[in-house]
Order: C-alpha cells, then sequence, then structure tokens
C-alpha cells in the first residue's frame, strides 16, 4: 500500500483532514490527561482531582461529537476515497473509543470518591498501581501508533493486551484474598475490583485504538491469528 | 442493488474462463504511442469500469476492443484481443458483426434522426435478426423495457428519437445498442451528460444490465465507478497501473498512483 501522501489538489479538503487528525489528537491527549489525573485521584485519594476528572469529562463528549460532525461533513461532501475514507473512518471509531475511556475515567473518579472515607490500607494499592501504570502506558501508545500511522508498534500494543488482562486477574485474586482474610476489607475491595474492571476496559480500548492504527495504515484488519504471528 | 456484502461481487459463476482478454495490446496513433503492453481481462457478467486522467488510453482501450480505432487514420494495434476465444483482430473477423456482438454507447446521446422506433428497429434489422414486422415490434419492445424506457415513450413511438430528454435519448442509445443482443456493451462515459437523477437511472440500468450483457465502462465519475462496477481498472499514461476488485481499489489501493489519482492528490 501507498505509505507516504502527496497534498490534495484541493486545499481546503487538505484542511478538514488535518482538522480531523488535529482534533483526533487533542481529544486523546484530554483523555489521557483524565486517566492518569484519575488514577492519581484514586491512588492519592484525592477528591478534588477526582472532581475535576468528573467535570472535565463533558468537555471530552463534546469533542467526540465535534469528530463525528466533522466526518460525517467530510463524507458527505467530498466522498473521501481510498486512504482518505480510513482516516476518517477510523477518526468516528477512535472518537467513539476515547469518549469510551473518558467516561471509565470518570468512574474511576466517582468510585474515588465513594471510598474516601473507608480508610484504605496502602498495601492494597500496590497492584492497582501496576495496573494504572500499564493501561495509561497502553493507551498512550495506541494513540501514538494512530497519529503516527504505525502498523508495526499497533501489533505490539495490541499483544500486550494479554499482560493487563493477566494483571486484572491477579489483582483480582489479590483483592479476592482481602476479602477472605477480614470481612471488613469487603467494602472497599470490591470498590477496588470495580476501578480495576474500568481499568482493564481502558486496555481495551487501547486495543481497539491500535486496530484502527493498523487498519489506517495497511487498510487491512488485524485479525486475532496475525497477532499471534507478529513478532512479540 | 442491496446491501448484501456477502454476494454483491458474485455474477458470473467462480472461475468463468473471461469474456474479453487483452494481452500486451500497445495502440499508436501514427508514431504516438497510446497504449502500452495493456493485460486485462472482462469477466462476464460483470461490470468493469475503466477510470484514469484524461489521455489515459482508457478510451483508446475501450475502443478497441470492438475495433472502433479502425476508422482512425493511422491507429495500428499490436498485441491481442479475444472475445472469448476469437481473436479479434484476426483478419478472418468480420468487423460489422464484431461490433453486433460488442455494442457500444457513447457519451453523448447520438439518436438517428429517426423515430423512437426505428432509432431502434435499424440494428436488427440490418444485421438481419430481424424478419418481419412483428419480428421487429418484439424486438424493438423488449430493447426498450430492458433499457427502462418503455413506459415513457410507448405511446410515441414514432416521434422523433432526438425530441426526447438527454437521459431518454441515452437509454435510448442503450435500447438500440442492446437490440442486436450483444453479448458486450462498451459504454464511454455514458452519463457525463446527464443530471444527476438520469444519471442515477442510467446506473440502476447498468446493475440490471449486467445479469444479460458483458459491460465495460469508461468513466470519469470515480464515485460511479465505485457505485456500478466490480472490478475496477486504472490507466495513467497510456499503462494499466493497477486493477483489482473495486472495492479494494476505492478502500485500498495498491499502487501510489492510484491512491493519488482517486483520493485527488498531486501525483
Amino acid at each position: 500500500m501507498p505509505t507516504s501522501l502527496n497534498e490534495h489538489i484541493v486545499s481546503s479538503y487538505e484542511d478538514e483532514l488535518t482538522g480531523l487528525n488535529k482534533a483526533i489528537s487533542e481529544m486523546a491527549g484530554m483523555v489521557e490527561q483524565a486517566i492518569t489525573e484519575s488514577a492519581n485521584a484514586l491512588l492519592k485519594l484525592d477528591l478534588t482531582l477526582a472532581q475535576t476528572v468528573r467535570d472535565y469529562d463533558k468537555r471530552i463528549d463534546d469533542m467526540q461529537q465535534r469528530i463525528n460532525d466533522a466526518a460525517v461533513s467530510i463524507i458527505a461532501r467530498r466522498q473521501p476515497m481510498a486512504a482518505d475514507l480510513r482516516m476518517v473512518v477510523t477518526a468516528i471509531q477512535v472518537a467513539n473509543d476515547l469518549e469510551r475511556t473518558g467516561d471509565m475515567a470518570k468512574q474511576l473518579a466517582k468510585r474515588t470518591q465513594q471510598i474516601e472515607n473507608l480508610g484504605l490500607a496502602p498495601k492494597f494499592y500496590t497492584g492497582m498501581r501496576h495496573m494504572t501504570d500499564l493501561v495509561a502506558e497502553q493507551l498512550k501508545a495506541g494513540i501514538d501508533a494512530y497519529l503516527a500511522r504505525d502498523g508495526k508498534a499497533a501489533i505490539a500494543v495490541c499483544n500486550r493486551d494479554n499482560e493487563v488482562d493477566a494483571l486484572h486477574t491477579s489483582l483480582f485474586r489479590e483483592l479476592l484474598t482481602y476479602m477472605m482474610e477480614d470481612p471488613r476489607n469487603i467494602t472497599q475491595c470490591t470498590h477496588l475490583l470495580f476501578c480495576a474492571k474500568s481499568l482493564e476496559r481502558v486496555g481495551d480500548h487501547a486495543t481497539n485504538i491500535a486496530e484502527a492504527a493498523y487498519y489506517l495504515e495497511t487498510g487491512l484488519h488485524l485479525s486475532a491469528d496475525a497477532q499471534q504471528r507478529a513478532p512479540r | 442493488m442491496s446491501l448484501d456484502i456477502a454476494s454483491s461481487q458474485a455474477s458470473a459463476p467462480r472461475n468463468a474462463p473471461p469474456k474479453m482478454t487483452g494481452d500486451k495490446v500497445c495502440v499508436f496513433y501514427g508514431a504516438k504511442q497510446a497504449l502500452f503492453d495493456v493485460d486485462l481481462k472482462v469477466e462476464q457478467y460483470s461490470v468493469t469500469s475503466l477510470i484514469g486522467p484524461s489521455g489515459c488510453g482508457k478510451s483508446t482501450f475501450l475502443r478497441s476492443l470492438n475495433r472502433m480505432n479502425d476508422t482512425i487514420d493511422g491507429c495500428r494495434v499490436t498485441g491481442k484481443i479475444s472475445l472469448d476465444t476469437d481473436d479479434i483482430y484476426d483478419p478472418s473477423i468480420d468487423v460489422v458483426e464484431l461490433r453486433a456482438r460488442v455494442g457500444m454507447v457513447f457519451q453523448k446521446p447520438n439518436p438517428f434522426p429517426k423515430s423512437i422506433y426505428e432509432n431502434v428497429a435499424y440494428g436488427p434489422r440490418i444485421h438481419g435478426l430481424a424478419r418481419t414486422k412483428s419480428d421487429t415490434d418484439e424486438i424493438v419492445h423488449s430493447s426498450l423495457r430492458r433499457a427502462g424506457l418503455w413506459n415513457e415513450v410507448k405511446d410515441r413511438l414514432n416521434e422523433p428519437g432526438t425530441g426526447l430528454s438527454g437521459g431518454q435519448q441515452q437509454r435510448l442509445c442503450i435500447a438500440r445498442a442492446i437490440a442486436t443482443r450483444p453479448e458486450v456493451l462498451l459504454m464511454d462515459e455514458p452519463c457525463s451528460a446527464l443530471d444527476p437523477i438520469a444519471t442515477a437511472v442510467i446506473e440502476e440500468l447498468i446493475d440490471e444490465l449486467r445479469e444479460n450483457f458483458t459491460i465495460v465502462i469508461v468513466t470519469h465519475s470515480m464515485q460511479q465507478a465505485a457505485r456500478v462496477s466490480q472490478k475496477t481498472a486504472f490507466f495513467h499514461l497510456g499503462k494499466l497501473i493497477e486493477e483489482g476488485k473495486t472495492e479494494d481499489i476505492f478502500t485500498n489501493p495498491k499502487n501510489k498512483q492510484t491512491q493519488d489519482y482517486i483520493t485527488g492528490r498531486i501525483g
């Protein structure tokens, strides 16, 4: 497939596609920030930060709406083809995944506000910290692969999702152990279980974004068997 | 056409031999070479669209499929073009008969200055397909019906064809082309002089006609190529750059020149 792209003859079309890409990049930055801040709020039980994240979600939703409107308008007026068509279609997909990721950040922030008074023991957080770090990395890598149209980096992101899943499973076991040790832990640990689930979902959205990146670059779908065949 | 993803490409039986085959086709106008070693297979009962910028050789290739180029002084064709297994440039081929088998519809509707009826009846009559009045009537009726024009003209068959609207005239020309029961229908930008509604009617017609005819269409509208054809071939500077399933060409072309052209980039 062609890799480098020349400029369009119609410069306003070129500007619109550049603008769409820029909007995705901007939205991605907002969502990354929301995830990082919600993780910080959770780990430090920072209520103010949690509230900031919750308020911020509206802006992320608005951004998705703007991207969708721009994409629909380009389809209606320009009838994009080939790489342009893939760019516009994946922009809609990626904006959707980013918006869902933003919702997950909001969920984490809400949970943080609920568990603030429970006085969590620091040991509960070790696994959670790992998970937030890994998920934030995955999200960043997925977004970078998309913005750079880098299929290889996209494969790497998809392959690493197993790590997120494994960490989620082990975190589940760990929290279950605390609950069995002392039933007074149950409320806190249940909250953390939901947080872990939200983070695991963020990992899935990161994978979706990486798959969109692969399709954007190659025009092919990154099927499960292609991921397995790819070098780890 | 319904959006049946699984079967939208399925018309000709799998592995059916191509209806027409171009093998290393070169066309020269005097000293100037217009086509370079074009290899292209046209599948039976499907629509093949030829796209590319002006002067890329797509119309030249189309015209060489029924030897319309013979009428141009100094035009020379090398390589081989077959219709089924017949080499159409073989000296034993009767060109008039060839053009009855491979019909053509042009860019500008060009009905004869005769009645609607005579426009359609003329071909079958001179090719000896209709001996009696009732034979001719039958062919005229069925051709106009197939061309989707019957209901609009049935009460005025004796009025001049030139009195119809542009879109109707083009459908009359299609009716005239299919009246000789061709196997292949060549269309050279059949909608470029028509409004969007008339264009949609012709596109719908093309989709229906491919059940019985093999169609090759030259078009400058890439959206049209994407809408009507199953296979697309991209020409540039006299060379066939890329050909493939239409959906692949328009979502994921392999060649950079194709990509630049269909996305409207400076190549």
